[in-house]
């Protein structure tokens, strides 16, 4: 089957670039037949990747070591969830992972161009055809996922990396992955509007659901990263700026810009070259973005190592990015503005200055995360940490939540101060409201940043009221229903407009999360025994007892050892119990003994938070096994010729002996205030999303009404 | 103001603005990064009072535990100088001796003093492995 896979392989990147020389030679001779056999070639190389994928994945699930990727990854007591899911936890199968997802991609939306933009499709699709060749070339020549275990076939697997076993981790990588490949449909799309001078609007319009899905994708995926490092990590924290974290947020940033800015080119005409500039920067940032976790230039924690296709992706990005800037540089005569910025108060301006903030925000953190390399050029190599990310980064989210607010009240053209003043007096008063009530009641003035996010968010949540207010009693005026379906009326009319406004609740939702918990996290870590208490916020924690188990921890994830803790939380009449614990992987390294092994492997934290809307009371224990190393060396010592069950009940009576006589241990607890609205805003921005994403019924009928056109068309000019 | 001159005057107070950001940008990197040593830089020529960010491998058995302070010794990837730290806060979970870490702190008599929860493990993995191979 192995060797079907890698067939699969070859024959998709012979497939590729089949399907980018037909197109461009079809384009360039005239010869439709071509550019239609290009497009076809797309579905096939969806259709090898797929073949590729299922064998890959049926490997894991039988436990097949003869492939290294499923000997290195997987093992036959991993649990079945976390096989399906190992494939993209090594760099080959995530190769195999763009692929598929970009073949699939490209398919859906050369199938649903097939009978428009007949100039510039062909381009994209040669476009696409190059990347998908790219990362086949990758895997053919690097890192084939295909290939065989060296040495005799392994009885077991090594298991997969424990810090990857969590519900998060199945499906982070593939949104991310998701996201990353969706802006690579409007990039192709863009080069091809450039190459055939095509510069309107209608690459815009055939390509900008697929960069609202793929924005919708990789938000989720940074926000379920996010929620990975939150519960598993282990420290707590759900944003350290790690280079690869960074690396997730820049694509997503200069994508929300894209969102904004073709919008002023679909209705005005301007900002040509701002936007294909925008869509070449995401996508650079997307292949940026995968390339950086497995390069080992950056010290992160998710640095793998150094990888053995560093340099090619290099070289890729840079042909990437000087071929597109030359490309829009030979075409700047073709990308003239058709109209001129009215005034200073009007929403194309606004949005502008709303990408110019975002694009400073991704230049800040770009430059931050590149500092080492950039600060070794200028001499030594030195590195930022958090704390100049968050200087850096606040004044800019501030600025970028209250442009989220006035925008969208702002009118195209030109809007007068009168008219600015009666739509913004009321979401101002609620504002003011806010800020009397923070200072009369919290502490919120301790943190400045802070208490200003908390008016902005409630000015921008009183311009969304407003505006589907607004819009609801307007509607109520016209058609006399009732409230709810004047609202939903008014939603499915204008999804696009209304989906907007949903997202900027869920944004501002998001960051009232952010600067809460930023603000006022209440940290402790304390060593203690049991019977021992500490404060923490408002609670008093006490360790009431060790535990240990054996088997069957409480995540799921397959660990056979695992030792925790039982604590109790106790805040004027409310009582918790907490269960934070340690999980232990076995090694398969022999120098640590047949017993040994199962201690001295791989362990990861396993958290126990209670959730709340007010705040989160996190809990996480680090187990001081060291008062074990004698049993465990006397164990060692006897039982390592003895049979499995003899062993086991060695393993047993040492877990037993944690539990009966305990020493100290570490303990941190967070009350965290405000989290859980960083998970509640990103679902409201998913439910704007899609509601954005969803075709409205105008658009269903123009669409049928227009393919019944070309039908007509295509009829009558055959006749 | 005749329109072509008004768009002129706002290009360049745009371009004004654009460029004060980004000299803050430049200045305020430069002034809170920390550099970044091996345990041979620090023990040679760390000045004291300056932080640094220190990269290498935790040394074999070197690691104690003393009530609230993690005590371990980091030696250069490929050498054998190394340099005692001591370290409060939380410990990464792949943090193990033999593995590669990052720390960050000011060196005080001969002693790596690291600043709370700056401790970063690189992830294990089949390409740690490789890695060290190949080094």
């Amino acid at each position: 089957m192995a060797g079907t896979g890698s067939a699969c392989l070859v024959a998709g990147l012979l497939t590729a670039l089949y399907a980018a020389t037909a197109s461009l030679y079809g384009a360039r001779s005239g010869r439709r037949a071509f550019v239609v056999s290009g497009r076809r070639a797309i579905y096939c190389l969806a259709a090898l990747m797929v073949t590729a994928t299922v064998i890959l994945q049926s490997a894991f699930l039988r436990s097949d070591f003869s492939y290294k990727l499923v000997a290195e990854g997987s093992s036959t007591d991993t649990p079945t969830f976390y096989k399906v899911t190992a494939m993209w936890a090594t760099q080959d199968g995530s190769l195999l992972l763009w692929a598929l997802l970009l073949s699939i991609f490209t398919s859906a939306v050369l199938f649903l161009t097939r009978r428009s933009l007949r100039e510039l499709a062909p381009y994209a699709t040669a476009v696409l055809g190059v990347v998908a060749a790219f990362f086949l070339f990758l895997m053919v020549g690097w890192e084939n996922p295909f290939s065989a275990v060296a040495g005799p076939v392994p009885l077991e697997g090594a298991g997969l990396n424990p810090l990857l076993r969590h519900p998060a981790m199945m499906i982070h990588p593939p949104m991310l992955y998701t996201g990353y490949v969706g802006f690579s449909i409007p990039f192709a799309f863009a080069i091809g509007a450039l190459v055939t001078r095509h510069t309107g609007a209608d690459w815009i319009r055939a390509t900008r659901r697929f960069a609202l899905i793929a924005w919708t994708f990789l938000g989720c995926g940074v926000l379920l990263g996010a929620l990975w490092s939150y519960t598993e990590l282990g420290w707590g924290g759900y944003w350290a700026w790690d280079p690869v974290e960074n690396a997730s947020l820049m694509p997503w940033l200069t994508g929300t810009a894209f969102l904004h800015s073709i919008m002023v080119q679909e209705k005005r005409g301007m900002l040509k070259v701002w936007n294909v500039s925008l869509i070449i920067a995401t996508f650079a940032l997307a292949l940026t973005g995968t390339f950086l976790v497995r390069s080992g230039i950056l010290e992160s924690i998710h640095a793998f190592g150094a990888s053995t296709i560093g340099m090619q992706f290099l070289v890729f990005i840079a042909v990437v990015l000087v071929g597109s800037t030359a490309l829009v540089v030979s075409r700047l005569g073709d990308l003239r503005s058709e109209s001129r910025l009215d005034s200073l108060l009007s929403r194309e301006a606004f949005f502008l200055l709303n990408n110019l903030v975002l694009v400073a925000l991704c230049l800040v953190i770009f430059w931050g995360t590149f500092f080492p390399l950039i600060s070794e050029a200028a001499g030594a190599e030195r590195s930022v940490g958090p704390p100049w990310f968050n200087r850096m980064t606040t004044p800019l989210a501030l600025a970028l939540v209250l442009l989220a607010g006035v925008g969208p009240v702002v009118a195209w053209r030109r809007v007068t101060l009168a008219g600015l003043r009666r739509v913004l007096i009321a979401p101002l008063a609620f504002a003011t409201v806010v800020l009397v009530a923070l200072l009369a009641f919290t502490n919120a003035v301790e943190s400045l940043p802070a208490l200003l996010m908390f008016c902005l968010v409630g000015f921008v949540l009183a311009v969304v009221a407003q505006e589907l207010w607004r819009g609801a009693s307007a509607r109520r005026v016209m058609t006399g229903g009732s409230w709810p379906r004047a609202l939903s009326e008014l939603v499915s009319r204008n999804r696009r407009r209304y989906g907007g406004y949903v997202a900027h609740a869920g944004i501002a939702v998001l960051l009232l999360g952010v600067a809460g918990s930023s603000a006022f996290l209440d940290q402790k870590d304390v060593r203690i025994s049991p019977g021992q208490s500490f404060r923490s916020g408002d609670w008093t924690v006490t360790y009431e007892r060790p535990t240990a188990q054996l088997g069957g921890d409480r995540a799921g994830t397959g660990a056979p050892i695992s030792f925790g803790a039982e604590l109790t939380a106790r805040k004027s009449g409310e009582r918790l119990t907490l269960h934070p614990s340690r999980n232990y992987y076995p090694t398969q390294d022999s120098s640590k003994g047949a017993i040994g092994r199962y201690f001295e492997g791989e362990a990861t934290s396993e958290v126990d938070v209670r959730w709340g809307l007010t705040r989160d009371l996190w809990t996480a224990v680090r187990p001081d096994t060291s008062s074990l190393a004698g049993p465990i060396r006397e164990a060692n010592r006897r039982f390592s010729g003895a049979n499995g069950d003899v062993q086991a009940l060695a393993i047993a009576a040492i877990v037993e002996r944690y539990r009966t006589d305990p020493p100290p241990a570490t303990f941190r607890t967070l009350v965290s205030p405000l989290v859980s609205w960083i998970w509640i805003g990103g679902a409201i921005v998913l439910l704007g999303a899609l509601i954005a994403v969803w075709p409205s019924p105008e658009a269903r009928v123009r669409r049928v009404r227009s393919l019944y056109k070309a039908r007509l068309g295509r009829e009558l000019s055959g006749t | 103001m005749d329109p072509s001159r008004k768009r002129r005057l706002r290009l360049v107070l745009a371009l004004s603005v654009a460029l004060l950001l980004a000299g803050a940008l430049v200045y305020t990197s430069f002034s809170a990064s920390t550099e970044a040593s091996t345990p041979s830089d620090v023990v040679t020529s760390a000045e004291p009072g300056r932080s640094y960010e220190l990269t290498g491998k935790v040394v074999e058995d070197s690691v104690r535990r003393e009530e609230e302070e993690l005590r371990f010794a980091i030696r250069d990837r490929d050498g054998s100088t190394s340099v005692p730290v001591v370290y409060e806060g939380v410990v990464p979970d792949p943090f193990r001796e033999g593995r590669e870490v990052i720390v960050s702190g000011e060196l005080e008599r001969g002693t790596f003093v690291a600043e709370r929860d700056s401790l970063v493990t690189k992830c294990p993995s089949k390409f740690s492995n490789e890695n060290e191979k190949s080094s």
